[in-house]
Parts: structure tokens; C-alpha cells; sequence
């Protein structure tokens, strides 16, 4: 949780959060409510969320305002999920997209 | 198909002030917005915010957006909101398409107002794809929204408004930035500003570019360079800094999709951050009765953004025959109040760009 702000002049994040747990490429780990998926991978230290498709470029996102697709990532075996707009749920399944994504993924 | 009267594509300043004069006017609409929280870029603005009284100057762009949603929740027999639900269609026929809750849904309208904000420029260097350099409006949802750190040490790059009041809202998460460099021989922005990033310590040096990004899966330096009068990398310049995030923070463009998408004229215009909707007298774009104001039709700022979007709320609701009572002084009063928001500092750029923009 080393990048969660926790002391700010203006903004109240002291406050206590329900923990959210979900799977990282398999990997257990956990969020919290209100989180979207991207912002809780961040807080992990977690950047690299898809692979560009033809060069396979580590991709992180960009704009966190569902604008770019950067943020692209299979979600609970649906690909093109763009998570910086997707709240966290509890037992997502979350992992690292590496091609354009199939419909048939699901 | 549901059928609403007035649909207002957008719920940022412009959107939900053009709201509120309808449903003053008497006017029902449907306010749509992709976002969890209507306020646009406000509710990521923890500064006080700049401009005249009239506009909520020195009071906390997240406060201007409670302040803003309040006055429009007071009408909910009027206005309609769809939040968490994207506009992903404009057709002539004024069918608008609406993803909510993973369907779709088709509104049959009468008349339209797009305001839907700006869309952040990206800059070209090597490697500028790599995890950790986000736009400057990226890093601000992240810190100010989900209350979480873009990185521990940054690079700005831009030293516009944006760049030097994220750079502040950096400082106070706990970031730090480095350096802010800027690419003209000027400070961009306010030298209110300016000064109080100085006095943070934070270094800002001008004639200076991003030259690459290095790092595998994500950013871990930058190198920088000096540029000369003609914009020419100086050779030997060249700077290295350590960093796990970039801010890139060039500007904004016009979010001109459905401006696009239904065919109304557009045109480049430089000094309103780019491609904009030709607009007529009464704030329409070359299409009857789809309207737009605030970013989406020309970058400026909150403070216009709200007095344009009471503008075009009255407007619109009068076309489709609802007068608000007090419709000839409102727009009397918000005409004076745009023309002299243009007075401002940066206003001989934009009253250019508007000249321009005009049918
Ligand atoms: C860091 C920063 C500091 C600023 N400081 C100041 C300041 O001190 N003073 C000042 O006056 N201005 C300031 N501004 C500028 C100001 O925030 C903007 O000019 C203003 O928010 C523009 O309002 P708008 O309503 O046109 O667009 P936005 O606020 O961008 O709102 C657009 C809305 O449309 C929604 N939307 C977009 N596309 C769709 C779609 N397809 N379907 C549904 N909804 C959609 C978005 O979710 C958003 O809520 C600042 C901006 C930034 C980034
Ligand atoms: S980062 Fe741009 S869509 Fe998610």
C-alpha cells in the first residue's frame, strides 16, 4: 500500500475502507472500496496492465478517464475491459492482456 | 426508444449550468454523463479556483462542483440524470445512443447540447508509451479521486496552469517533483502560480523538452534537453533524471466525437486548442438544435464554461418554445459577464480563436 496518500492539507483519506480481494494474474491481493481496478493495481505498484498487440510494448494507462484504452485488461475472462473506469469487486479476476482480446475469451 | 425533448450530453460545468436554466425556464432534460460524479474536471480540483466572484472565484473547484450538482438536484422533477452511462452515438435523425449499465439504449431527441469537455494532448518523444507517464488530468483522478500517488519522484512537463497547479497538488500528496520543464522561453501559466511552486523549491527551467523515457516495463529515467531560439535540441544539454512517473501537461483538446460523428461543420483552430464545431449566433452548431458549449466547443475555463453553459440552457429551452421569465436580463447579464471573463489575461488569444469559430 506504499502509494496510498495518507496524510493531505485538503483531502480526507484517513478514513477506514472495506478491503476488496482480487487476483492479480493469479496472484491474491487486495484494493479497497471505491477503487477502480487500475487505481488499486497502482496503490500495489503494480503499472504494467496490457501489452501493446503487435510489438508487445508494456502499456500502462494514461488517461484514467475511459478516453484512450490504454488501460485495457481481461476482467473475470472479458478482454477490453478498460479499468480505469471499472470499480473493483470482490473476486475479480484480473490479468494482463497481451493480444487485441477475443470475443470468444469469455 | 425513450423520447426526451432536450438531452444534454455532459455533466461538467457547462452541462449542468445549461441544466439548471432549463429546467428554470421550464424546460425538462435528460442529463448524461459517463462519470460516477457529475462535476467534470472539478471534482478533481482542490485549489481555489481563479476568475471573478460571479464565477465562484477562491472557492475549491470541488466545492464549485457540490455547489453546482445542488442547484441542479433542486429540479428533479425536470431534469432527468444518467450518470455512469457514455453517449457512444449521435445520428442526424437526433437518435442518441447510450451505453449504461452494459446495454444499450436509444434516446429519440429534439434538440441536443454536447458538452463534453476536452481530452488531454499527448507528446512525442522515445518511448513516451512506457508505464508511469500519464497525462496531467490521469494524475490528478488518481491522487485527488482514489487518493493514490501517480509515484514518489516526478517530471512535469508543461508549466501551463495545469502543469504548475498539479505540480502543487503533487507537493501536497507527498510527491516529489523534481523539476518542471518547459519547452518555450516562457512560464506559461499565472505567475501566482509560478511563484508558489518556487517557494516549494520546485525547479522550473524553460527552453527545456523531454528527449526519451528509459525503462523496461515502466519509466525509471528521463533524459532532458535544452532547446535554442529556433527549437533546435542544444547538443551536450542533456539531463538525466531518476523518476517512476512523468506528468505530461500540454494542454487540452476539444472531446469533439459526437460534433464529428453527427456531421456538423468543424474547424481547426489553434487558439481554442484545436478541431471545434463551427458555432452560429445562438450557440447551435451547423446542425439545427444540437448545441455546445464549455471545452467541448473551444478550451477555456470553468469560469466560461458555467457562464456559457447558462447561456446555451436558455437558448436551447427558448427554440424549443420554453422562455425562461427572466430571459432578455439573464442573457444580458451573461453576455457582460463572458465579455468581460475575456478581458482576462489570456482573453485577446481566446476572443481570436472565438472570431474564427464564428458562422
Ligand atoms: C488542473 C486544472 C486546473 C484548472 N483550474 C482552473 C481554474 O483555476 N479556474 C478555472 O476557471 N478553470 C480551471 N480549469 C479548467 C476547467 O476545469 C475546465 O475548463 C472546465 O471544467 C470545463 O467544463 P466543461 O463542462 O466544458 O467540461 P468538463 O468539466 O470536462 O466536463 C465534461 C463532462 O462530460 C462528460 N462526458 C464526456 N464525454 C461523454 C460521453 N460521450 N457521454 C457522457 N458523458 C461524457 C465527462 O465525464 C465530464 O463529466 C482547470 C482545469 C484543470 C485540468
Ligand atoms: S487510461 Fe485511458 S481509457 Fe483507461
Amino acid at each position: 500500500m506504499r502509494l496510498r496518500i495518507k496524510e493531505h492539507p485538503i483531502l480526507n483519506f484517513e478514513e477506514e475502507k472495506k478491503v476488496i480481494h482480487f487476483t492479480f494474474n493469479n496472484l491474491p491481493v487486495t484494493g479497497y472500496e471505491g477503487d477502480t481496478i487500475a487505481s488499486a493495481l497502482h496503490a500495489l505498484g503494480i503499472k504494467k496492465l496490457s501489452e501493446s498487440s503487435h510489438w508487445k510494448r508494456p502499456r500502462g494507462f494514461y488517461c484514467a478517464i475511459g478516453n484512450c484504452s490504454s488501460c485495457s485488461m481481461i476482467v473475470d475472462g472479458e478482454p477490453n475491459v478498460r479499468t480505469c473506469i471499472t470499480l473493483l469487486k470482490e473476486g475479480m479476476d484480473v490479468r494482463v492482456q497481451t493480444n487485441k482480446g477475443e470475443i470468444h475469451d469469455k | 426508444m425513450i423520447n426526451k425533448d432536450l438531452v444534454i450530453i455532459g455533466g461538467g460545468p457547462a452541462g449542468l449550468c445549461a441544466a439548471k436554466m432549463a429546467a428554470e425556464a421550464g424546460q425538462s432534460c435528460l442529463l448524461i454523463d459517463r462519470n460516477r460524479t457529475l462535476g467534470g474536471q472539478l471534482i478533481k480540483q482542490t485549489h481555489m479556483f481563479f476568475g471573478s466572484e460571479k464565477q465562484f472565484a477562491k472557492t475549491r473547484g470541488i466545492d464549485i462542483a457540490n455547489k453546482l450538482v445542488e442547484d441542479v438536484r433542486k429540479h428533479p422533477d425536470l431534469i432527468e440524470i444518467w450518470d455512469d452511462a457514455t453517449v457512444v452515438g449521435l445520428y442526424q435523425d437526433k437518435v442518441i445512443t447510450v451505453l449504461k449499465n452494459e446495454l444499450y439504449i436509444k434516446v429519440q431527441s429534439k434538440a441536443v447540447i454536447i458538452s463534453t469537455g476536452a481530452s488531454e494532448k499527448v507528446l512525442a518523444f522515445e518511448n513516451n508509451d512506457l508505464p508511469g507517464i500519464y497525462g496531467a488530468g490521469a494524475v490528478q483522478t488518481l491522487m485527488n479521486v482514489y487518493g493514490v500517488k501517480p509515484g514518489s519522484r516526478i517530471v512535469m512537463v508543461g508549466s501551463g496552469n495545469i502543469g504548475l497547479i498539479v505540480s502543487y497538488q503533487l507537493m501536497q500528496a507527498g510527491v516529489r517533483v523534481l523539476s518542471i520543464i518547459e519547452a518555450s522561453p516562457k512560464i506559461g501559466g499565472y505567475k501566482v502560480h509560478a511563484s508558489k511552486i518556487r517557494r516549494l523549491g520546485i525547479d522550473i527551467v524553460t527552453s527545456c523538452t523531454i528527449k526519451k523515457a528509459i525503462g523496461t516495463e515502466a519509466v525509471e529515467k528521463i533524459v532532458t534537453v535544452k532547446l535554442d531560439e529556433k527549437w533546435n535540441e542544444v547538443p551536450g544539454s542533456e539531463k538525466e533524471y531518476e523518476v517512476d512517473a512523468v506528468c505530461i501537461a500540454v494542454g487540452l483538446t476539444p472531446l469533439t466525437n459526437l460534433q464529428s460523428m453527427i456531421g456538423s461543420e468543424m474547424k481547426y483552430i489553434s487558439e481554442l486548442g484545436g478541431l471545434v464545431p463551427v458555432i452560429y449566433p445562438n450557440h447551435e452548431t451547423s446542425i439545427e438544435n444540437i448545441f455546445s458549449c464549455g471545452d467541448a466547443s473551444g478550451i477555456e475555463e470553468a469560469s466560461s464554461a458555467i457562464v456559457e453553459g447558462y447561456i446555451t440552457g436558455l437558448l436551447a429551452s427558448k427554440k424549443l418554445g420554453n422562455v425562461h421569465p427572466r430571459y432578455d436580463e439573464l442573457m444580458d447579464e451573461y453576455n457582460t459577464q463572458l465579455n468581460n471573463l475575456r478581458n482576462g489575461p489570456f482573453g485577446d488569444k481566446i476572443l481570436n480563436g472565438l472570431k474564427k469559430q464564428g458562422a
